[in-house]
């Protein structure tokens, strides 16, 4: 089967229901993390335990699913044995691939498992194919995350150059800055997502109904402020409204989800192998939804891809889940930037 | 212990950027790192200008090394490093992954700058074996774990912390700078060589916080180590690096300088930086907390 014909769609499950749906409605593949911080949604009541992520595996597998697993933080250095036994049971579990960012630990799990799909994760910021064949000529990885930078001709130039199958994100939470290399949730409050798997960590918001508006802080740090008819959003760092040279905007980026939907056919024809959805962090509802459409929009860009149009009812059922209730296509549309 | 120039963060007009290091070769610095590393766009200097900077400072004395660019997106970035790897005469500081693999297959000396995610001695340990001699730490690493990574450190292989200056946070394919004027980064104009330390951005409270650097994003405060370079120097340190900024950058190196030879006393240098650096001081990363949290003296200035 050609790649172009194979594009698969890989959708996020934070827990074993979120799991179950996503198969269920057409998901490829679905991507976890375990319980602790060795992925980059370490948050609280999220991710698998041992006996989840064996019912996991095997719910998938029963259904012609596959499942990844990501181990997609940098193993900190006292704390390394945790990463490398996340690797041993993923490989016990029966997982299918583990997504690794730390080329250390990637050096692990090709040396013991040779045998274990290995992918790049977005998380290891590689953003040209120099990158990636490193890692492919070193780990024998078979497939990299681009980071949400690449305009859309880059990334063609990219899989032209490479052995790797490439992965795109499709839908969901954007991030503006290179995964992998931001620091900006541990200048604020300690916690990065490359130390401790978490971006503007829960536990440092504070909200605060002021005389102002409504108040969202990160470690006493003030990043918005709302009026009456204002929706308030998760207070994630860099989509905060600041003040340059005394004018007060959205200084980084808007609330907003990034959905490729329209580009589904030019990344089929320039060979991409999988389109990932974020959003492990998200309900089971969520997964449902995006599960469908995608599935649905995938499978119409592959029959026909000349005359694939977005369904205006996909849209709709997207904006209903979208962050912020906007869309953009990001920096695969070269203005965006 | 070393002390070197990191490579120039901001836009600066070619004219000063020469002047700037025809100072730099007058001050007691050992090490100059040089060339662009935020955004391919910015063209006041060509590869062959920073290769004639590189020759001047080495004839003064200085070990000179080329930094690649953090965030390498088009073949024309990548005809860039290619240049850069194969100068054959500087040894070259890898800021990505796509760097590494081109000076391993090279065989070429390198070091891993501080965008390269060296979390543990795995890693550290595998750039060590593909070529790497020195090694930046990232900077939001502790001095507790730098205790761990310097413990396993493979032999030969030395250590730099970045040790004063705004903190390079995050990186990004979207120019902040233009977003700021409202233009797209394909017809930027070249705002950001107006900000010539940055563009600060204040939270709505005007609490400055961060700094806008065109596609880079840097702490508004000024990470500073000064008072940190004993802990360092026990921890096995070999070099550390100050940043450049628009002013002062020979004095702040004179004031490292003597405090690293024990001429100065740190709580005097720090004194007399307050008034040389662009923003308030931050050192929280070292001690493990927030980066923008500050420590070292700040009892004293609550007090005063």
């Amino acid at each position: 089967m050609s790649p172009k014909a194979s594009l698969e769609l890989v959708c996020p499950a934070g827990n074993l229901p979120a799991l179950k749906i996503a198969v269920d409605n057409g998901a490829d593949c679905v991507y976890m993390g375990f319980k602790d911080n060795t992925n980059a949604r370490a948050f609280p009541g999220l991710n698998f335990d041992p006996a989840s992520a064996r019912e996991g595996v095997r719910y998938a597998h029963s259904k012609g699913a596959r499942v990844l697993l990501a181990l997609n933080t940098f193993p900190q250095s006292e704390k390394w044995e945790r990463w490398q036994a996340a690797v041993d049971n993923a490989v016990e579990f029966g997982i299918d691939a583990v997504i690794l960012a730390d080329p250390g630990l990637m050096g692990y799990a090709a040396k013991n498992y040779p045998n274990l799909r290995l992918h790049l994760s977005v998380q290891g910021s590689a953003t040209n194919y120099e990158a990636i064949n490193f890692y492919h000529e070193h780990f024998g990885i078979r497939r990299a995350v681009i980071p949400r930078v690449l305009s859309l001709a880059q990334v063609e130039q990219v899989v032209k150059n490479t052995p790797v199958e490439i992965e795109l994100f499709g839908f969901g939470g954007l991030c503006v800055m290179v995964e992998g290399r931001c620091a900006l949730s541990s200048y604020a409050t300690g916690e990065s997502p490359n130390t401790c798997g978490v971006c503007s960590p829960a536990k440092a918001v504070r909200w605060e109904q002021t005389p102002k508006g409504l108040e969202s802080r990160l470690n006493g740090i003030l990043l918005d402020r709302y009026g009456k008819d204002e929706n308030a959003g998760y207070p994630t760092l860099c989509k905060g409204r600041f003040e340059v040279n005394n004018e007060t905007y959205y200084a980084i980026e808007e609330p907003t989800s990034l959905n490729t939907l329209e580009m589904l056919p030019e990344m089929i024809a320039m060979g991409i192998a999988a389109i990932k959805i974020e959003g492990r962090q998200r309900s089971p509802a969520y997964v449902e939804q995006v599960t469908k459409v995608w599935r649905s929009a995938i499978d119409a860009a592959k029959r026909a891809p000349d005359s694939y149009a977005v369904n205006p009812a996909w849209m709709a059922q997207l904006n209903k889940v979208a962050e912020g209730q906007q869309n953009t296509l990001g920096a695969y549309h070269r203005p965006w930037k | 212990m070393k002390l070197a120039l990191g490579p120039i963060l901001y836009y600066w007009e070619r004219e000063t950027t020469f002047s700037f290091y025809d100072e730099i070769a007058a001050s007691p610095v050992d090490i100059v790192y040089l060339g662009e590393t935020v955004c391919s766009r910015r063209h006041t200097l060509r590869t062959e200008d920073w290769l004639e900077i590189a020759d001047k400072l080495a004839a003064a004395g200085k070990e000179v090394v080329l930094s690649s660019q953090a965030l390498i997106e088009s073949e024309s970035d990548l005809m860039t490093l290619r240049r850069i790897v194969s100068n054959g005469k500087f040894m070259v500081e890898a800021n990505d992954m796509g760097a590494v693999h081109l000076l391993a297959a090279a065989k070429l000396p390198f070091v891993a700058g501080p965008h390269i995610n060296t979390y543990n001695p795995q890693t550290l340990a595998l750039l060590a074996d593909l070529g790497a001699k020195r090694w930046v730490m990232p900077v939001e690493m502790s001095r507790d774990a730098l205790v761990h990574m310097q413990a396993a450190r493979p032999a030969g292989m030395e250590t730099e912390v970045f040790a004063y200056g705004r903190l390079p946070l995050a990186f990004s394919a979207r120019c902040f700078t233009a977003r700021h004027h409202n233009l797209p980064k394909d017809d930027c104009q070249f705002r950001c060589m107006d900000y010539k330390n940055g563009l600060t951005l204040n939270t709505r409270e005007g609490q400055p916080f961060l700094a806008l650097n065109g596609t880079q994003t840097q702490s508004a405060s000024v990470y500073n180590l000064i008072g940190e370079l004993d802990a360092m120097r026990e921890t096995g340190v070999d070099v550390a690096r100050v940043s450049p900024q628009a002013f002062f950058t020979a004095k702040i190196l004179k004031l490292f300088r003597e405090v690293m030879d024990n001429r100065l006393p740190a709580q005097s240098a720090m004194q007399q930086m307050t008034k040389l650096m662009p923003a308030q001081a931050c050192d929280g990363y070292w001690h493990g907390r927030p980066g923008i949290e500050q420590s070292y003296l700040a009892a004293a200035e609550d007090a005063a």
